[in-house]
């Protein structure tokens, strides 16, 4: 068993591996950064630190998330801090992760990003890799 | 020199600290090889570093002990428990003496020929010496590793952010006296904090320099030069992290001042220099900023090679040499892949080029710069920021946002309102004029796409390969921030070089002034073109003085007709026979003034000149100096006005000094000596005095010592002297004696004046060698 974090991003429940969550927290004024791709909503100040906010929707390929939203999950990838926008959360709980059915089409940022299924309930949820989220992590940004 | 005793010191008693271990070891187990090599390691180490010390009686315990343990590696001896005794004995010494040093205390050396002696190999054993008890001095510093310092600084500044963060919480909500003055407590600890934390990462840049005399020895000894090193300014202090940074690059320099700058004694000795070439390095701290400068008196960058090399090699076409000013073309060494030298040595030829020093350089936010001497020396100085991790930055406004900008790439602050500033629409790219100087402009707000209105303020943005103009609304504010690294995909935009948590609480990113020209596509190469044009240009134009007139218009002249701009006290003016004077410097100078002085009490004047005579010209105020405009709407009307003329989108007057001077009775400013052979009767001072002085002449009775008059006058019965100067002789009678008489009738005043100029332009002619004393050399540019 893993803890997961239930969470919805474009209005589909995720598993967030707990590991990769840093805190979660409702981040304050966003700071546009002119010339970064879609997907980097800005820059919030946290505590003492800066952490880059991400359009979750956009770098998921969906719809982007609303300007409104506020809740992020916050992790850290390569040493750098990121808040990843969320619909809403729900809590904490532990699953089973299985493999991702065979035959399953996942589309947009979706098939990079999920890493797995959980079942809760019956209801089977996408297994989010955050760092699949993060932009600087998808292939094409390697170089 | 101290500092490395100081290391030596302290790395020694580490060493023995860690060692103490080994030798209970070795002493229990005499054959252990390990350990042996451990012991051997050390005997060694101090005995290297002795001899660099020189700390004689170290070196010869350390060489005698490191012998013995030679042989016992090569199995020559059993280690036996007397051998082992004898060289424990010897690293207890050793250990005493560096206390001793650090003590400065003085220690005994009696018993150390008895150590020595007690290694043979058929010593007696010898009663080991009681030893000393040394009195260790309390160490009062402490070596830490830089990861901990790192540590240290970054957790400094999120301290810093952090109380930041508290100030302005406290400020949004509570405002209760006792928790303003305990933060005020907090923030004063917190910054003095900061400045001692800073300090512990900074050492003296001695720990650079003190490895060079070394280098330069070895270099200059395998190269067969003879090179003398000065070092200056080996205290200035520098972030450590720097000091590595820049270790290589520095080298690097060196060993190519040694290299390709200096010559051969044999060569130097044929070019009229001393066979011992001069190497000064120097580094002295500038603001935020160290200046390290090294200069050599040596040979210079032979720039044609330096351009040739880069032709053949391909890095440039000929028409983008054929663009290149001098000092672009010199910025080729800085080009990867060029390398000046023909042949490759085994002292500079080591695969890293200038390119790469550079690169180093530039990556720690630092700037290099040439000042190439030719036959004379190359001067490079380095621009190294102070410390990495506080930068001085400007804070510019864009739309909505705000951004930082490094103060060192900013060259000047500009706004757009002032008349010195032009911006025109070439194609669909924008460039700036500022006093003059073309520079393509980059508008901040259109290239982030956060509004399309006008820049109010232009920030000159200096990259390495080019100036531009970045237009922002507003320049805020100046600040020191603690810049962090962005994360990589905003890194990626490749227009930031950071971001910062201000004060502000709003998190802020710091611009890349080189990544925003590339990022706008700036392409500079075309544009230096464009500015050699207009640099060409320039050099036609004429410079000229913008100055407010006594009648409160504004006017311009040129600037080679002013010899100085000073102000005089009103009173040395008056308006006497006839014209304005002034009393200056012992000389009466005539004054041209378009208004009335008034009830000033000091008035500016112009000093005018055109090379042998002098008038004044009295104004309100000097403005600055401008560049004359090839066009010119002529003046209507007479006047010292030449005409009119475009000056900042103003019509100004420019003034036409050959009218002034043309019109005014003006005094030579250094007149030729007349001197004057005078009879008793004082006739000649007293009405030929004043007249020839009136005509320009200077005139003496006697002359003064070394004087040489540039014509003489005799009457003709009164006495002649030989002089070295032609002589106009006069006579009393209105009528000559003859063809042969070329005496003039002393009352003939227009043909005594000629007859006085012809003699003394004859004499001028004659003297063109020694280029006439009474012509003073035109002094251009004094008014500045």
């Amino acid at each position: 068993m893993e803890l997961f974090l239930i969470a919805h991003i474009a209005g589909r429940g995720v598993a967030i591996p707990a590991e990769q969550v840093g805190s979660v927290v409702d981040i304050g004024d966003v700071v546009a950064v002119p010339q970064a791709e879609a997907a980097i909503r800005g820059l919030t100040a946290l505590r003492s630190r800066v952490v880059t906010v991400i359009d979750t929707g956009t770098a998921l390929g969906l719809a982007p998330t609303p300007e409104t939203a506020r809740r992020a999950v916050i992790t850290q990838v390569d040493g750098h801090d990121y808040a990843i926008l969320v619909d809403s959360l729900e809590d904490v709980a532990p699953f089973e992760r299985l493999p991702l059915s065979s035959g399953l089409a996942l589309n947009h940022g979706w098939a990079a990003a999920a890493s797995g299924l959980v079942d809760r309930d019956g209801e089977p949820m996408l297994v989010l890799d955050l760092t699949a989220v993060v932009p600087s992590s998808l292939p094409a940004l390697v170089a | 020199m101290d500092d490395l005793l100081q290391e030596f010191i302290a790395e020694t008693r580490e060493t023995l600290e860690a060692l103490s271990g080994e030798i209970v070891a070795w002493e229990a187990a005499p054959t252990d090889r390990a350990r042996l090599d451990a012991i051997f390691r050390f005997v060694h180490t101090v005995k290297g570093s002795c001899g660099f010390l020189d700390i004689p009686r170290l070196a010869r315990l350390s060489h005698a002990a490191e012998d013995v343990l030679a042989a016992v590696r090569d199995n020559k001896r059993v280690p036996d428990t007397a051998l082992v005794n004898a060289v424990l004995a010897i690293v207890d010494r050793i250990g005493e003496i560096v206390e001793a040093i650090d003590a400065g205390a003085a220690l005994d050396d009696a018993s150390e020929e008895l150590l020595i002696t007690a290694l043979a190999e058929d010593a007696t054993p010898a009663a080991v010496p009681v030893h000393v008890a040394t009195v260790r001095a309390s160490s009062r510093s402490v070596r830490l590793n830089v990861d901990l310092l790192d540590r240290m600084m970054s957790g400094m500044s999120d301290m810093v952010l952090a109380r930041n963060e508290l100030a302005r919480r406290l400020r949004d909500n509570v405002s209760d006296p006792h928790v303003d003055a305990a933060l005020e407590r907090l923030s004063l600890t917190v910054a003095d904090m900061r400045d001692t934390v800073t300090r512990t990462r900074m050492q003296k840049i001695d720990a650079l320099f003190s490895a060079l005399p070394r280098m330069v020895r070895d270099t200059s000894a395998e190269l067969g030069k003879a090179v003398n090193l000065v070092i200056e300014g080996s205290d200035v202090e520098l972030d450590r992290e720097l000091i590595e940074l820049i270790r290589d690059p520095l080298a690097h320099i060196i060993r190519n001042a040694v290299d390709h700058g200096i010559e051969s004694p044999a060569d130097r000795l044929a070019a009229g220099k001393p066979a011992t070439g001069r190497l000064v390095v120097s580094a002295r701290q500038s603001g935020n900023q160290i200046l390290i400068e090294i200069s050599d008196d040596g040979r210079g960058i032979d720039v044609a090679r330096i351009v040739s090399k880069a032709k053949d090699q391909a890095l440039r076409t000929e028409a983008q040499i054929g663009a290149m000013d001098e000092d672009a073309k010199l910025d080729l060494v800085f080009e990867a892949g060029l390398s000046s030298r023909d042949t490759v040595t085994t002292v500079s030829g080591r695969g890293v080029g200038m390119d790469v020093v550079r690169a180093n350089i530039e990556h720690i936010g630092g700037r290099i710069a040439l000042c190439n001497m030719p036959g004379r020396g190359l001067r490079i100085v380095i621009h190294v920021p102070l410390t990495l991790s506080i930068l001085s930055t400007i804070i510019v406004s864009v739309g909505t946002q705000r951004f930082a900008l490094a103060r060192q790439s900013i060259e000047e602050i500009v706004r757009v309102r002032g008349t010195q500033v032009r911006i025109d629409t070439i194609g669909d790219a924008s460039a700036v004029a500022v006093r003059g100087r073309r520079m393509p402009l980059v508008p901040l707000a259109a290239l982030f796409g956060l509004g399309d209105h006008d820049p109010g303020t232009l920030v000159i943005v200096s990259t390495r390969e080019g100036d531009y103009a970045l237009g922002v609304d507003d320049v805020l504010d100046a600040e020191e921030l603690v810049v962090k690294p962005a994360s990589p995909h905003v890194m990626a935009t490749g227009v930031y070089a950071g971001q910062t948590l201000p004060d502000s609480g709003l998190p802020m990113l710091l611009l890349d002034g080189a990544g925003i020209a590339h990022v706008a596509g700036l392409r500079f190469s075309a544009l230096a073109v464009a500015h050699d044009e207009a640099a060409a240009d320039s050099v036609a134009g004429v410079q000229a003085l913008l100055f407010d007139d006594l009648d409160g218009k504004r006017r311009v002249i040129a600037l080679a007709v002013i010899d100085r701009v000073e102000p005089v006290a009103t009173s040395a003016i008056s308006f006497t026979a006839g014209a304005l004077r002034l009393a200056i410097g012992g000389a009466i100078v005539p004054l041209h003034s378009v208004g009335t002085i008034g009830d000033r009490e000091e008035v500016a004047v112009l000093r005018l000149t055109d090379g042998d005579s002098e008038m004044a010209y009295a104004i309100a105020e000097a403005i600055e100096i401008v560049e004359l405009p090839p066009e010119m709407a002529p003046a209507n009307g007479g006047g010292p006005i030449a005409g009119v003329v475009i000056i900042g989108g103003e019509q100004v007057e420019l003034i036409d000094p050959h009218a002034l001077f043309a019109g005014e009775p003006v005094r030579r400013a250094s007149r030729p000596v007349c001197l004057l052979q005078s009879d008793s009767s004082g006739w000649m001072e007293t009405f030929l005095k004043p007249a020839l002085e009136a005509s320009g002449y200077r005139c003496v009775t006697r002359l003064a010592a070394g004087e040489t008059p540039a014509v003489a006058l005799a009457m003709e019965d009164g006495p002649v002297e030989a002089v070295a100067a032609p002589i106009v002789t006069l006579r009393r009678n209105r009528e000559g004696t003859g063809a042969q008489d070329h005496s003039i009738y002393r009352y003939d005043r227009p043909a005594l004046i000629e007859e006085l100029a012809r003699r003394v332009a004859a004499q001028a002619g004659a003297q063109q060698e020694d280029s006439a004393p009474y012509i003073r050399a035109v002094t251009s540019g004094g008014a500045r």
